[in-house]
């Protein structure tokens, strides 16, 4: 997205459609959610839960996607055999 | 065109009509409700081809609009009162988005207590919204404007939205003769501009996105700039449509303000009774003069210090309150500007008008008594005065 008022459409409007993803916001985290594979079942409720959506399906894995997740939690409080745990970042 | 019987509600609607608006969406408040009347009559019967959308609410009404704009309709809607109050959400995100939307106000008090007759509180209260602001004095005016008003916010160099005071049931009810002008005419000189930017499922983009701290400032720092510049399109267009229909309204009415020892600043239908008592005042040897302010955004400041720099003291009736501070919200502007520009004239401010009451003859020669005394006084005793108002 422009910056600068001269370089920037009127009204704000983006002519660029996924211009969201431009906007990196995983850094906004400050608990990252970690995902224990030895107890993961690959329900895919982490994934549906993920109001960004920053997981997905991997190589068969659900994999967070760092670069966007906001570190919210709600998969691990919604994961059904506790298999995500949110780390703080700065540990 | 033959003169015919209209009164300001149905001058707008006709010219609503004219212009071939696209998308109608309004909820009918009183004093607007016949306009709205007028236009879904129009839709029904087939002279207009438009969409009428009826809503459930002004919020909805203004919203519908908006969305229709964005996707390049040219598109109307009108309140009053608690209605528009209720689009303040959306006016600024009309603003904001850059959308060329007109909408009719009928002026009128806001609760409580409730009351459905005419003052200027609603409109005050959207002040800040960042659309260009009308006022008309008649039914003729109010058409006319109403024609200038698409052609101002269609403009590639303004883009906003534009409203349209006319004071309720003074103007809105009262018939008056109106000469329209030919519908070709209307809209060869306020031809249908499409955008560049609109909503089209088949070139996708994004109207209203987040502006997070990096752009915000930036965006709305856009739109405040174009509403600053809209003024040379909004004279420029008058003086197109004095071109082919003879009336224009210019920026202000001045009226034997030059040489004059006190102007009373005013907004509105009261303009006329007021030129009228300075007739006789100077009848009489007062040397007073009017001032009808037509345009109250963008604020024609260094036009109006122009003409108040002239005189010697400087009267302005706000027809609305701003509880709490030192004057109503057009005295604000007028000191402001007399400051901003060095005018050394001491101005004094008149609240009258509250909720539809009656400013007559003897009140507006008492508010010119309070300018003349200030200039044979050479003080101002008070600052802010009422006029009209049993204590």
């Amino acid at each position: 997205m422009p910056k600068k008022v001269s370089e920037m459409e009127e009204g704000f409007i983006m002519t660029t459609p996924r211009s969201s993803m431009q906007t990196k916001t995983g850094s906004w985290r400050a608990f990252k959610p970690v995902i224990d594979y030895n107890k993961c079942i690959s329900c895919a409720i982490c994934w549906s839960y993920c109001p960004e959506p920053a997981i997905f399906l991997k190589d068969g894995k659900y994999t967070v996607d760092y670069e966007y997740c906001k570190g919210c939690g709600i998969c691990a409080a919604e994961c059904p055999v506790k298999a995500i745990t949110m780390v703080r970042e700065s540990d | 065109m033959k003169t015919i019987l209209l009164s300001g509600n149905t001058a707008l609607s006709y010219a609503v009509k004219q212009l071939d608006v696209d998308v109608i969406s309004a909820y009918p408040i009183t004093p607007q409700t016949t306009m709205v009347e007028k236009l879904s009559e129009y839709v029904a019967n087939g002279e207009l081809d438009a969409e009428f959308i009826p809503v459930e609410s002004e919020h909805s009404a203004l919203s519908s609009v908006l969305a229709a704009s964005a996707a390049g309709a040219r598109v109307f809607t009108s309140t009053s009162s608690q209605g528009l109050l209720l689009m303040h959400e959306i006016m600024f995100i009309t603003a904001g988005l850059r959308l060329p939307v007109v909408m009719g106000i009928a002026d009128r008090a806001v609760s409580a207590p409730i009351n459905i007759w005419n003052d200027h509180s609603d409109i005050m209260a959207q002040r800040d919204a960042g659309w260009i602001s009308f006022f008309a004095e008649s039914a003729q005016e109010s058409y006319d404007r109403t024609i200038q008003a698409y052609r101002i916010a269609e403009d590639e160099n303004v883009h906003l939205p534009v409203n349209l005071n006319f004071d309720g049931f003074i103007l809105t009810h009262t018939y008056e003769p109106v000469t329209p002008i030919d519908d070709e005419l209307v809209l060869k000189y306020a031809p249908k501009r499409r955008r560049k930017l609109v909503l089209d499922p088949n070139n996708p983009m994004t109207f209203g996105g987040l502006g997070s701290p990096e752009y915000y400032f930036e965006a709305k720092y856009q739109a405040i700039k174009a509403l600053e510049g809209s003024l040379k399109t909004i004279i420029e267009a008058d003086k197109e449509y004095e071109r082919i229909s003879g009336r224009g309204y210019g920026l202000y009415n001045a009226y034997m303000t030059e040489g004059s020892d006190t102007i009373l600043v005013s907004l509105g239908s009261v303009g006329g009774s007021i030129r009228e008592i300075v007739r006789r005042m100077r009848g009489e040897g007062a040397k007073v003069g009017s001032l009808s302010l037509k345009l109250f955004r963008p604020f024609p400041a260094k036009e109006l210090a122009e003409v108040l720099s002239k005189t010697k003291c400087v009267v302005v009736l706000d027809k609305a309150s701003s509880p709490g501070t030192i004057g109503g919200p057009l005295f604000l502007e007028v000191q402001a500007t007399l400051k901003s520009f060095d005018i050394n004239v001491p101005a004094i401010n008149i609240i009258a008008g509250l909720g539809g009451r009656e400013i007559g003859p003897d009140d507006i020669r008492l508010m010119f008594r309070k300018g003349l005394k200030v200039v044979s006084d050479k003080k101002v005793d008070k600052l802010l005065d009422y006029v009209g108002v049993y204590l």
